[in-house]
């Protein structure tokens, strides 16, 4: 980790988390930096912990031991308005897009900015506007999630996320569930995005290698630890055994030579 | 050591039960604090009355209506054998007030409006958008469950009365329309030994009901393993444990309220 450049611009800051549920201990001491204005992505086989530690980075989980920062501000044991404070800067895109079944994409865009902003309907419906056409959603406004395709509801999930205009954006598994094409544009969309609101992204993708050419920071998580953590490049030049173990396993579609190794 | 090995499992057992049902009476506790606490949320509390009450009615004078026909049937088969037939409406609308009505009703209301929302809030969970209300800081106690509490505890009583009604004409059509016992006793009989206390002790009943369902039924999905088969199963448990409550509430109600 080339720690002094980051640890001054670093938008999150994990250190030493740890989290068993019951005997199992899914998060074994994870350290991560993710500088500002980045995207860094978490890589790393199914069951490794990917989803759970992002879901402690948004405090949707609370670690037994270890610390959280957020623009260098400890938040692990925040709660109350304090708590509330922190999560206006973040956005998230779950893995199951977790969009309101019984409300039109316009509601679910909406949803955010109704329940917790004094905005007018007026203004409310211009972000709204704004925010479906920054993700390319133009004119879908009345559709229901139901009659969307998958990807048309990642950028309703994701167009949900950024309303706020949040600083940092989480994406558990943007693509998961999508073809190649899909997955292709759905990456270029959180490139651009990021560009365009100059947002901090953390992202847990199971797409390598395709994701490592959005990526600026790439951390390999195995059996609860952070194993690899650079650029792309470099941990991909970085010779470890079960990366490049995993890596052609994900190429061949097989896991099960990792996870009998591992 | 097999014994202590029991023992210890025994333990395990116990405080996870424990832990089960601390939980159970928390997720009560906050439900019923964030109901009273701003914001208010009154446009989702309104659209849970109009499904837990407004969309049960029908249900509810579809079961009332029988009920009282099958009291008005065998109560006036019974009260015969002892020449008292005029004591009918009396019979009839004791039993539905005290008894029938706010159990019946809660059964109904369980049935039908409980396990939608223990299945509802069960996918809820299982797509994540729970964990999204959380993460838009909007408290998903707040947002989901203490509408669906206060709505419960206001419904159930508006339903039992409803219930009372239609059993008591049932009981009538049956009892003296069809049956020939004497009408004006009927209503007379009604009338003057329906006290003010077998009302309240019957909507006392229907609010306990209410608040038992709606917490039992929310707690059930709430917690819902993240899964398809998690979600039925909450809802088979929403529906058993909440009539097995209601049943057992009932005894216990009866004897305080007597």
């Amino acid at each position: 980790m080339d720690s002094a450049e980051n640890r001054k611009g670093a938008a999150i800051e994990v250190r030493d988390l740890c989290r068993s549920f019951g005997r199992q201990r899914v998060l074994d001491g994870v350290d991560l930096d993710c500088p500002r204005a980045q995207i860094t992505t978490i890589v790393g086989p199914s069951g490794c912990g990917k989803t759970v530690l992002l879901k402690h980075i948004n405090l949707l989980l609370r670690p037994d031991s270890g610390r959280i920062m957020v623009d260098g501000t400890d938040v692990t044991r925040l709660g109350g308005r304090a708590l509330d404070g922190v999560r206006e800067k973040f956005g998230m895109l779950f893995q199951a897009n977790a969009l309101f079944d019984s409300m039109s994409v316009f509601e679910n865009v909406a949803f955010p900015l109704v329940e917790k902003t004094r905005l007018s309907r007026g203004e409310i419906a211009d972000r709204v506007h704004e925010t479906l056409g920054a993700v390319g959603l133009q004119g879908m406004e009345r559709k229901y999630p139901s009659e969307l395709s998958g990807g048309m509801q990642k950028r309703a999930a994701l167009a949900r996320a950024l309303v706020r205009r949040p600083r940092i954006l989480m994406l558990d598994e943007p693509t998961t569930g999508l073809d190649p094409a899909r997955t292709g544009s759905i990456h270029a969309l959180v490139r651009s995005t990021q560009e365009r609101f100059g947002l901090s992204v953390v992202m847990v993708s199971h797409d390598v290698p395709a994701v490592f050419e959005i990526s600026d920071r790439v951390a390999f998580m195995h059996q609860g630890k952070i194993r690899l953590y650079g650029r792309p490049e470099e941990v991909r030049g970085a010779g470890d055994e079960v990366f490049d173990r995993f890596l052609a396993g994900r190429a061949s579609g097989d896991e099960s030579e990792l996870s009998a190794a591992g | 050591m097999p014994a202590i090995r029991m023992i210890e499992r025994l333990g395990g057992l116990a405080i996870d039960w424990l832990l089960a049902l601390g939980n159970f009476v928390l997720f009560l506790g906050s439900a019923a604090l964030y109901a009273v606490l701003p914001p208010y949320k009154v446009r989702l509390t309104i659209r849970q009355i109009r499904i837990i009450g407004a969309e049960s009615l029908f249900l509810i004078l579809l079961i009332g209506g029988f009920t009282g026909m099958v009291l008005g049937l065998q109560g006036y088969n019974t009260l015969r054998r002892f020449g008292s037939e005029g004591a009918l409406g009396t019979v009839v609308a004791l039993v539905l007030v005290r008894e029938l009505g706010p159990v019946l009703a809660a059964l109904m209301v369980a049935a039908r409006a409980g396990s939608a929302m223990a299945a509802e809030l069960g996918s809820m969970q299982a797509t994540e958008q729970v964990d999204a209300l959380t993460v838009m800081a909007i408290n998903p106690i707040q947002y989901l469950v203490s509408p669906r509490l206060l709505a419960g505890v206001i419904s159930l009583p508006l339903l039992t009365s409803i219930f009372d009604v239609v059993g008591i004409l049932g009981g009538y059509v049956i009892g003296v329309e069809l049956m020939g016992a004497p009408g004006s006793s009927y209503m007379n009989g009604i009338a003057q030994n329906l006290t003010g206390h077998d009302v309240m002790s019957g909507v006392c009943k229907a609010l306990v009901f209410g608040l038992i369902v709606m917490w039992t039924c929310c707690y059930k999905g709430y917690h819902a393993e993240r899964m398809a088969t998690g979600v039925s199963e909450a809802t088979t448990e929403a529906v058993v444990l909440s009539s097995v409550l209601i049943l057992a509430w009932d005894y216990f109600l009866t004897s305080v309220l007597l």
